[in-house]
């Protein structure tokens, strides 16, 4: 009998209820070592008004929202800026051991990769925005102020899938 | 060791920073395995084809405040130093709708975004520079909506707080709901397969 050779397969994802188990740990230990959750979006805020302040520093200093963010000190000092980096070289580790890294531009059939690219940008605008508003994203708000039972975090965690929903179908030809 | 370790200062701020690399790698390693570099994976949801994102969320969230919880019971972390973001109604309502919005236009948040632009995808890193864009927009006309950007204030105001039942009470509540929404989830994404 002929034996097919496999092709190498790529790990498959973990279980979402593993993955789940996992983050949670690590939610529970940074709570215990730090007293605070993850986070993502601060790590971006500091980003951007370091930005504002190297191409106009006079506008950054007049600036009321990010001057506060000026006045933490330097980003090499700020927990979530390095936390974040982070993040970033566990997901290319875990993206590499996985065998899953790939240069491309993830969209479904239907859409062309400038469009894509265009919707990206576009939903990190509304992203970026919204997490300033709401002062925090889906790993300060869900995640982090959910595990502590925080209103205003499950408010936002409600909003955030409410949100969703709502929109899903308007660019549904984006994925699908 | 109690903790929180370093409010007790029973570590040092600077350990807690290197700490802060040792809580990203673990952050962004696990949503990597969970599938969330995949904008395509993310936004699944919300068409009712694979509910991954609520069931790592709504997991993650239970066994953080369940661990939380029984951590405090045992006396090994002092719960009331914990960080509880404060509650601002209006603004959270909103920007939670805004973060959903963007999450099904764009396919990420901050986080998975790192993660997706860590593993190669174009479309994550440009989902970046969107929310830098959108930060500085919100930094532009903050003095504008400022008195929205804080109304609807209640403090640091937690759900058993608010509903007056003890923590363990909540927590348990929020489970129930967790496999209740598992449970619908499963039964929504059998229908859809079924139909195509």
């Amino acid at each position: 009998m002929e034996r097919d050779n496999p092709p190498a397969e790529k790990p498959a994802y973990w279980s979402a209820y593993v993955a789940g188990l996992a983050i949670g740990l690590t939610l529970i230990l940074t709570y215990y070592v730090m007293g605070h959750g993850v986070g993502a979006s601060g790590a971006y805020t500091q980003l951007a008004a370091r930005m504002l302040e190297t191409e106009a520093p006079e506008h950054a200093q007049t600036n009321i929202y990010l001057r506060r963010y000026l006045e933490l000190g330097p980003l090499s000092q700020s927990w979530i800026v390095i936390e974040m980096l982070g993040v970033l070289l566990g997901g290319f580790l875990g993206a590499l051991t996985a065998r899953r890294f790939q240069f491309q531009i993830e969209r479904g059939p239907k859409i062309g990769e400038v469009d894509r690219l265009l919707f990206a940008l576009g939903g990190g605008i509304s992203v970026g925005f919204g997490s300033r508003l709401a002062q925090g994203c889906t790993s300060g708000q869900a995640l982090s102020g959910g595990a502590v039972l925080a209103v205003g975090s499950w408010l936002f965690t409600l909003a955030f899938f409410l949100g969703g929903y709502m929109f899903a179908w308007l660019v549904r030809r984006e994925w699908q | 060791m109690n903790g929180p370790l370093v409010p007790n200062e029973i570590l040092t701020p600077e350990i807690g920073l290197v700490f802060a690399l040792v809580a990203g790698l673990l952050f962004g390693f696990f949503l990597e395995r969970a599938g969330f570099g995949s904008a395509r994976k993310l936004t699944a949801m919300f068409y009712f084809r694979d509910f991954a994102l609520l069931r790592v969320m709504f997991t993650a969230v239970v066994v953080g405040a369940v661990g939380l919880l029984l951590l405090g019971a045992v006396g090994r972390i002092d719960l009331s130093m914990l960080a509880i973001p404060g509650t601002y109604l209006w603004p959270q309502a909103l920007g939670g709708l805004l973060i959903g919005l963007g999450f099904v236009v764009g396919g990420y948040c901050p986080g998975t975004a790192a993660v997706g632009a860590a593993s190669g995808k174009l479309d994550a890193l440009v989902f970046m520079i969107g929310i830098i864009l959108g930060i500085l927009g919100f930094a532009e006309i903050y003095p504008v909506i400022y008195d929205f950007a804080w109304s609807g204030g209640m403090g640091h105001e937690t759900l058993p707080g608010l509903f007056g039942l003890p923590s363990w009470v909540i927590a348990m509540l929020i489970a129930g709901m967790a496999l209740g929404l598992f449970w619908l989830a499963a039964v929504a994404q059998k229908f859809v397969t079924k139909g195509t």
